[in-house]
């Protein structure tokens, strides 16, 4: 690294037109700091993976310029190599190979003994729990399993930037929370990570920083506290003790009856939630537990669309 | 990357390689064995007993270094171009395109695992041909300089036809509409003295021409053309060859979006 306080990741003015004339990036600007656990957001065909196809070369782009640690990728494209990882969206090892070979054979391509790159593949394949399946052909690994042999294989030069394209598509909710245990375990060891997501929940959990991209430009690039400042209303689940058989009414706020023990109320961001509790205190109905609809980002996100500052093109955001 | 990093990324593709084809000997080195000893058992021997001789040689040690050449051409292209397109077709390739590895040693790796294999193919061929013609070598230094040579142009040229290939049918165009009639009339089985002018003029344009009779006289002391002009065209053509090739992976065309 050329200087301790540089940026992770610093990209400026970077487009993108594909040969059918497609502007996937229309002159970006993002910078990542050191350390940082960032998470990249935007529809379908917002230009995410443009984005980081760039970052890692299999993506050549129109113009602009992106450095790793201050390097930058075409003057200086083996450092700034060196200190990338990346974790692709689709599977893209041989599936013909072991998961060792895999892995040694990758240490290989950056320069790395094969004595160190067993060591270090066992390490990873351990920590990622893929050692017992060291041997035998990948094709035959679960999805899971796949997925996790990528984050070993960007791992085993030891990056300091880990680039995740939706790292958690189509894995189990037990097998994703020990991935984002394991990632937050690197992130802690100074390892800076940016990760795109379909999963709003993932990002917000995992991230400290924020960009939100769609139709090639970044619409919002904050913290994620400072986002979720600009939520504007959030709904909450109620259960409640008795049953109901209408409705209540709560003056000022919007409540539909789920069923007989469950009602959603819609709480604006200037309104109190005691209000709430209040109101149905009032009426008797006694409230045994509450919890958010739904994901607070993705509320975010779609209130974002309807005031038009991210465009809608009716693309789906969890498809 | 120092040059110590590099060596270790052209030994690790080299490795991977070798691994490959290995591995799937079935298909890779037991295929050309058979073909060629059907070729020793029907050429040389069956209607070769009846042709009786070729350029002052009995027909089974005419054929023989032809033969011998025909698999380390056919071995060198259909390793790399098999390889090279199977890891583009399993996007295992971009594991090498976000490597610091410098595209001239990708390059170099896959062509030393196609020359690997072709030479391999081609000793093993030539032990066997020794079980059914009797030859010496003439010349050492131009025998393995042209089946040197030869390998290396057709590795590369096998890995452009990778680079531009979108499909399997693709990578199967070249062998059987080139590459096989080019061989078939490259003097394998005949000498171009049997022709008449026009088709011997004709032959002339044909690469494979030049390295057949450039290893027949490196074995059998022979020759049909003046084999300077085989190592000149040969030297040449794998020059142009590995500047295109590498010129492909430096652009990334059909490698990168």
């Amino acid at each position: 690294m050329k200087n301790s306080n540089c940026p992770a990741l610093s990209i400026k003015r970077l487009t993108k037109t594909y040969d059918d004339s497609f502007q996937a990036l229309k002159g970006i600007d993002l910078d990542v700091a050191q350390g940082d656990f960032f998470a990249l957001l935007g529809p379908n065909g917002a230009g995410k993976s443009t984005t980081i196809g760039i970052i890692c070369s299999l993506v050549r782009k129109t113009s602009g310029s992106i450095k790793v640690f201050e390097h930058d990728i075409d003057a200086d494209f083996s450092s700034a190599k060196q200190l990338i990882g990346i974790v692709p969206q689709e599977f893209n090892f041989n599936q013909f190979e072991k998961p060792i070979d895999i892995l040694v054979a990758q240490a290989g391509y950056f320069g790395i003994r094969s004595d160190i790159a067993l060591q270090r593949a066992e390490k990873y394949l351990r920590q990622l729990g893929l050692w017992e399946r060291r041997n035998d052909l990948s094709r035959n690994l679960s999805g899971g399993m796949k997925r996790r042999l990528m984050i070993a294989r960007a791992l085993i030069h030891e990056p300091k930037l880990l680039v995740l394209d939706e790292p958690t598509a189509g894995v189990d909710i037990e097998l994703r929370r020990s991935m984002w245990d394991f990632l937050r375990e690197i992130n802690g060891k100074g390892t800076t990570i940016i990760l795109t997501t379909h999963y709003l929940e993932e990002a917000e959990s995992l991230c400290r920083n924020i960009a939100i991209i769609d139709h090639g430009v970044i619409v919002q690039n904050t913290s994620i506290k400072d986002l979720l400042k600009q939520l504007n209303r959030e709904t909450f689940v109620l259960d409640v003790q008795d049953d109901l058989s209408d409705c209540p009414l709560l003056p000022g706020y919007d409540v539909t009856l789920i069923d007989k023990h469950s009602l959603e109320v819609e709480v604006a961001k200037t309104q109190s939630i005691n209000g709430v509790f209040e109101a149905l205190n009032e009426q008797n109905i006694c409230v045994l537990s509450m919890r958010n609809k739904t994901n607070r980002l993705e509320e975010l996100f779609f209130d974002m669309v309807e005031r038009n500052l991210i465009q809608s093109d009716g693309s789906s955001f969890n498809d | 990357m120092t040059n110590y990093q590099k060596w270790i990324a052209f030994e690790t593709i080299l490795r991977r390689e070798l691994r490959r084809f290995l591995r799937i000997w079935p298909q890779t080195l037991l295929p050309p064995v058979i073909t060629i000893i059907l070729y020793f058992v029907i050429f040389g021997q069956l209607i070769g007993s009846r042709i009786g001789t070729m350029s002052g040689l009995p027909y089974i040690q005419f054929v023989a270094p032809g033969l011998i050449m025909m698999s380390v051409i056919t071995n060198s292209y259909s390793n790399v171009v098999s390889s090279f397109f199977g890891s583009k077709f399993q996007r295992n390739i971009e594991e090498l395109l976000v490597s610091p590895t410098p595209n001239w040693i990708i390059l170099l790796g896959y062509v030393a695992g196609g020359m690997c294999r072709g030479l391999g193919v081609g000793f093993i061929v030539t032990l066997l041909s020794l079980y059914f013609a009797d030859f010496s070598i003439h010349s050492v230094p131009i025998t393995l300089g042209i089946v040197l040579m030869t390998s290396l142009m057709f590795s590369l040229a096998g890995l452009i036809n990778a680079i531009f290939a979108a499909n399997f049918d693709d990578i199967s165009i070249i062998p059987t509409f080139v590459l096989t009639p080019l061989t078939y009339l490259g003097g394998v089985f005949y000498s171009i003295d049997l022709l008449g002018e026009f088709w011997r003029n004709l032959s002339m344009l044909n690469p494979v021409l030049y390295m057949v009779n450039a290893f027949r006289f490196g074995i059998a002391g022979i020759t049909d053309i003046d084999i300077i002009w085989s190592f000149l065209m040969v030297g040449l053509s794998s020059a142009i060859l590995f500047f295109t090739a590498l010129n492909l992976l430096e652009k990334g065309s059909r490698l990168r979006s």
